[in-house]
This record gives structure tokens, C-alpha cells and sequence, in this order.
């Protein structure tokens, strides 16, 4: 066990995997001496070699493509593309092409690249640099997704989404780069698709992944002092997310409420609300809710920003009064 | 400018000739076949481009690579892919070369070496450029070939992939078969400044332009250029100039092509000019019939087999979606 940032851990993560397996390379902006926007790839070219940690123009379609491409010849890519919303510069190649080429090409190949598109608000970045954009990754067949909240699970996870033979979008957060945490360096790759209850409670449950679910756990203290007891899940991968212990912690608390960073609008919380509710309608005794920033471009002024920002005290009072709202 | 080497033998010529026959016949049946309502959806058929294909597939082997685009039935069939797979892929049949899941643009056979088509112009090209990053990591000794239309030149992508297969010196042969036309408008007349294929050397790739009817110079350029591949002197690139003999995609007459500029490109047959060079070098006319036959039988051959296999079972819907998660 050491206590290491989120970045570290990500950045042991793929060392690791790069040691255990030669065919697998990361690519992207700045990735080589500089170490990525936040050290994740730190030192790594140093051990690497600039083959395998390859600095690269400005060019997220190619990026994209040369892993996939160097997947298709069995290679096992990372694909550095800096911030989500410059992964939509490359959405064709992910979209029409990565996450559709096993099935278009009759099962003939895999494509296991990891897409790392850091997501989230963070310093004031404006609305062309904080997009949390998972809702649309989670609606493209074929793609993993995976946002991580603590370093130990961006370490497990991401050692988990190397190893995997399908595309996987992984979405760290910036806000989270600079947290610390216990990282067993030792530990095997996490499961994709099993969330973590971060919390066990008994009168509501609090979903929630990345950031936000950390902005739970906070919440479920707020929660306690006014004598809710609340559970907090954090999905910690959005497809395929974990049904069961979703659908068990609900059959427990009878309450749900679903809190995302993302436009609360077309979000992933109302395809989760919806799901659970034609799984658990017979066990819901208030309303199933879901919050997330209202349905406009990320503001630059910190009150502004502020706005549209999902914190502990949100979560706390949307909790609170679903709590005391009988069905 | 590469220098060209010594010309092909009747006998290579001869093989290529099947190939263009091949494709010629196969486009032919499936352009039938979407009439009868055999196959749905696009078929972009490559008639009038064979000798592209043909000549320059002909100098690669088995472990080369080739990606292609929506008009990509030729290039398959010239890197080896079975006519009888893909036309059980364009009926959506079992056995298709992607198990009736793909359809004509999404063919590929990585038995031979084939990449895919695509459907989305110029993502073959890119992807071919990534292929060609792993061959050079993998120290394989291979190289790539990216064939693409002129209507890819003003595509963004396009020029990420030229100036990555560059800085890389990654081995790609890039070969831009310039018909002439970007789905309905003439490629010049949506292209501003010089023609497109002017700016490849802006990358410092160099530029061999070559008529692509014209099979003997396909085939002595491209072994040129393909020679310098393999040797690790970086990126190439083919111009092809050439004629889309049918519409955009078969459903389409081309009425907005004046018939007299389709007459005169007919006139230009890629095939008509191979076999006029055979001639010239007295093979018999008996052996270009007999080929012709051969290749038309093949095809013949395929459509039944197609029209008699089963199409998918339902529960294929459903597979090779992805190993975690799966549908939902």
C-alpha cells in the first residue's frame, strides 16, 4: 500500500500493464517529457522509449486512428486525448469506426483501445474545456465506459481497461488528478461493470460515478447529521453499469436519487432512473429524481460556474426532500 | 518523379487482366442483383477503375495490407478476397465475408490482408496510416496501401494522415484514384487553388501521376513506388487519373455527367487497353476470351451460391457487439 495522487495512479497503472505486455503503446499530445496534462504519463517515455510513449501532432482523428489501426494488427493502444471535449474532434473514428468494427467486419477483429478523454470542470476552463460527456459514449454500441473516483479504483480500472479486448472510452476527472489516496500496487485489475458501494446506508440511495460521487460521500455526512442514513454507489463504470447492486441497494432504501456533473437533460441519470424504475417501481416510496448542471454551455465567472456545479450541499438537500416526500 | 522500371511480361499482364476481369464481371452481377432486389442498400461499383487495383495489387503479397473506401469491391478482389464471400456478403447471406453483418461497404478479410472498406470517407486512409504505425513497430516486414478517391483530398482528416505517415516514415503507399468526381460534383469545381493532389507535397511525399487506364503504367509505376516502401524510404503516392464508368452508387444514373464525357471514358477501357497490349504481343484472342469466360463463370458461380445460402440466424444480431456489457 502507498499513498499516491489519482495521476500516480494511473500512471503506475499503465507502466505496469506496459511492462507486462509489449504490445501495448500510448499516444497523444505531450505525453512524452512533459508527462501529460497532469504527470499521468510522467517518466514514463523515460522508461518507454519514445516508440512506445509517442509524442504526436495535434491531430485527435489521427491519434484515434493510428490506434486503431495498430489495433486491428494486434496491437493494444492508449489513446491520450487530453479533454473530452477534444475527443469529439475524433468522435467518427470512435463512433464509426471503433466502436463498430468487430460487428461491421462479422466478428473478424477487436479493437482494444483505451480512450482516455479526461472529463469535468475544473480552474474556470470555460465551456470548450469541462464537458462531462458520458451520456453520449454510453449510447454508442459497442464501447465500454469507465470514470473512475478514487485513485485506487483509476488504478485497477485502468489496468482492467488495457486488458480489455473492447474499445473503452475512460473518463478520469481533472478535479481529482491531485487527490490522494491508499493504492495497493500489487492489486490485480478491478472488474469493469461492478460498482462500489462507497457507503452503506439504509434510508436512501445516492448513484453517482467520478467526481460527483465523491460529492456523495460528502453528502451522505450532511445527510447524517439531519438523521437520514443514506447509501452512495458510485458506478464507477456506465456501460455496462451494475444492475444488481443498483436494483438491491434501491429493494433496501426504497429511494433513489441519481447526481451527475452532465446537463441534467438527456443525461445517463434519466436513462438510470428509467431503468430502475421498471425494476424496482413496486419498492419506490418517494419519487425517483435525478440532478445534474442545468442545460447550458459550461460559464467561465466562478459564480457562474458555481451554478452549475453539483456539490455535497445539492445532493444533501435533494436528498433531503425526497426523503421527506412519501409517494 | 520515380523512375519507371522495365515493363511487365504478357504473362503478368495476362494475371492482372483476370483481376480487372474478375472485378468487372463482379460489379456487373452486383449491380443486377441490386435491381432484382437481391441486395439492398449502396453498391458503389468500381467499373472503369479496375486497372488500379490491379496493377498495383499485383506487386503486393500475401502479408502486405490494404484498406479501401465505400467503392472498394476491387481492391478485395485484388488482394486475393474470395467473389463468392463477398457476393454472400452484399445478399446478407451466411458465409458473407462479415456473416451478412457489413454489406458491401464494410467488406474485409483479414485472411488476406484486407483491412476493410469504409463507409466514411477518408477514415480507410487514416486507419490504413495506423496499420502501417504497427507494421513499423512490429518491425513486420509488410507495408500498407490506402487506396482513396479524389473526393477524399479536401477531407481534414486526410492531411493529418499524410503528415503522421511522414513524421512517422511509416511504410504506406497512399493511391488517390482521382475519377473525377466527388459523389455528384466534379471534384475541381468544389476545390479551390491548384488541383488537390498539389498539396500531398506540401508533406514532402513525393507525387507519381499515372493514367489509371492505362494497366501497363499502373503496374510499372506502383512496383516502382512499392519497392521504395519496402525498403523504409517512407510514404508514396500514387495518382491515378481514371473514369467512374456508373453513377456515384448504382442507383444513381449520373445525369448530371454529360453522356458524351461517359462515351469518351468508355472509349478509354482499362480493359480494352490491356488487351490491346497483349494483342501487340500476340496473345491469341482465344486466351482473352477464354479468361473473360472464366471470369464470368466465377461470378455466375457466386450469385448462385449466394442466392442459394442461408441469411444469418437472428441470434447473430446480437453477437460481436462487445465482449463486456453486450447489448443491453
Amino acid at each position: 500500500m502507498s499513498r499516491m495522487t489519482y495521476a500516480q495512479a494511473g500512471c503506475l497503472a499503465l507502466r505496469q500493464e506496459m511492462e507486462r505486455d509489449a504490445n501495448v503503446w500510448a499516444l497523444g499530445e505531450d505525453v512524452g517529457p512533459e508527462g501529460g496534462v497532469a504527470g499521468q504519463y510522467l517518466g514514463l517515455q523515460k522508461l518507454f522509449g519514445p516508440g512506445r510513449i509517442v509524442d504526436t501532432p495535434i491531430s485527435e482523428s489521427m491519434i484515434m486512428a493510428a490506434a486503431i489501426g495498430s489495433s486491428l494488427l494486434g496491437m493494444r493502444p492508449v489513446a491520450e486525448l487530453r479533454y473530452a471535449d477534444f475527443a469529439l474532434c475524433a468522435a467518427d473514428e470512435i463512433i464509426n469506426q471503433a466502436a463498430k468494427a468487430r460487428y461491421m467486419l462479422g466478428g473478424q477483429v477487436r479493437v482494444p483501445v483505451v480512450i482516455r478523454q479526461p472529463i469535468g470542470m475544473r480552474w474556470g476552463m470555460a465551456a470548450q474545456h469541462s464537458q462531462s460527456n458520458e451520456n453520449l459514449w454510453v449510447g454508442t454500441p459497442g464501447l465500454v465506459v469507465v470514470a473512475p473516483a478514487t485513485p485506487a479504483d483509476n488504478h485497477g480500472l485502468l489496468k482492467a481497461a488495457i486488458r480489455a479486448d473492447d474499445p473503452v472510452v475512460y473518463m478520469e476527472h481533472k478535479e481529482l488528478w491531485l487527490e490522494t489516496g491508499e493504492v495497493d500496487e500489487d492489486a490485480q485489475p478491478l472488474e469493469i461493470g461492478r460498482a462500489a458501494v462507497r457507503r452503506a446506508g439504509s434510508d436512501i440511495t445516492l448513484l453517482s460515478w467520478s467526481s460527483t460521487a465523491n460529492a456523495c460521500v460528502a453528502a451522505a455526512g450532511l445527510l447524517a447529521a439531519q438523521g437520514i442514513d443514506a447509501e452512495v454507489i458510485d458506478l464507477r463504470t456506465l456501460w455496462p453499469w451494475d444492475r444488481d447492486t443498483v436494483f438491491a441497494s434501491i429493494r433496501k432504501t426504497s429511494r433513489v436519487l441519481v447526481a451527475h456533473e452532465s446537463p441534467r437533460v438527456g443525461g445517463l441519470g434519466g436513462e438510470l432512473l428509467a431503468e430502475i424504475a421498471e425494476a424496482c417501481f413496486g419498492r419506490l416510496l418517494a419519487p425517483p429524481t435525478r440532478i445534474g448542471s442545468p442545460r447550458v454551455p459550461v460559464p467561465y465567472s466562478k459564480p457562474l460556474e458555481d451554478l452549475c456545479r453539483v456539490g455535497p450541499g445539492e445532493i444533501a438537500a435533494a436528498a433531503a426532500a425526497i426523503c421527506g416526500k412519501p409517494r | 518523379m520515380i523512375g519507371f522500371h522495365s515493363a511487365p511480361s504478357s504473362g503478368d499482364v495476362l494475371e492482372m487482366l483476370r483481376t480487372m476481369r474478375l472485378i468487372r464481371e463482379f460489379e456487373e452481377a452486383a449491380g443486377q442483383a441490386l435491381q432484382a432486389g437481391h441486395v439492398r442498400g449502396s453498391v458503389h461499383q468500381y467499373t472503369g477503375q479496375e486497372a488500379i487495383a490491379a496493377g498495383v495489387c499485383f506487386h503486393l503479397v500475401h502479408a502486405d495490407f490494404v484498406s479501401s473506401h465505400h467503392r472498394g469491391h476491387g481492391h478485395a478482389i485484388a488482394k486475393g478476397v474470395s467473389p463468392a464471400r463477398m457476393m454472400r456478403e452484399l445478399f446478407g447471406r451466411q458465409g458473407g465475408t462479415s456473416g451478412g453483418k457489413g454489406g458491401s461497404m464494410h467488406i474485409a478479410d483479414f485472411s488476406h490482408g484486407m483491412l476493410g472498406a469504409n463507409g466514411v470517407v477518408p477514415d480507410g486512409v487514416t486507419i490504413a496510416v495506423g496499420a502501417a504505425h504497427a507494421v513499423k513497430m512490429q518491425r513486420r516486414n509488410a507495408i500498407v496501401v490506402a487506396f482513396f478517391g479524389d473526393g477524399a483530398m479536401n477531407r481534414g482528416p486526410l492531411f493529418e494522415a499524410f503528415n503522421w505517415a511522414k513524421l512517422f516514415a511509416l511504410p504506406v503507399l497512399f493511391v488517390c484514384e482521382d475519377n473525377g468526381y466527388s459523389v455528384t460534383l466534379r471534384t475541381r469545381d468544389v476545390t479551390g487553388g491548384p488541383p488537390a493532389v498539389e498539396r500531398v507535397r506540401g508533406f514532402g511525399i513525393p507525387v507519381t501521376s499515372v493514367d489509371g487506364n492505362d494497366l501497363v503504367a499502373v503496374a510499372q509505376a506502383s512496383r516502382g513506388l512499392i519497392g521504395q516502401v519496402r525498403c523504409g524510404g517512407g510514404p508514396q503516392f500514387l495518382h491515378a487519373t481514371t473514369y467512374r464508368w456508373y453513377g456515384h452508387l448504382a442507383h444513381d444514373r449520373g445525369l448530371y455527367r454529360d453522356p458524351l464525357e461517359v462515351e469518351r471514358a468508355r472509349q478509354d477501357d482499362c480493359i480494352v487497353n490491356a488487351e490491346r497490349w497483349l494483342a501487340q504481343r500476340d496473345v491469341g484472342a482465344g486466351r482473352l476470351e477464354a479468361i473473360r469466360l472464366d471470369c464470368s463463370r466465377t461470378i455466375e458461380c457466386a450469385v448462385e451460391e449466394a442466392l442459394a445460402a442461408p441469411f444469418p440466424l437472428p441470434a447473430s444480431a446480437f453477437t460481436d457487439v462487445q465482449d463486456i456489457g453486450g447489448p443491453g
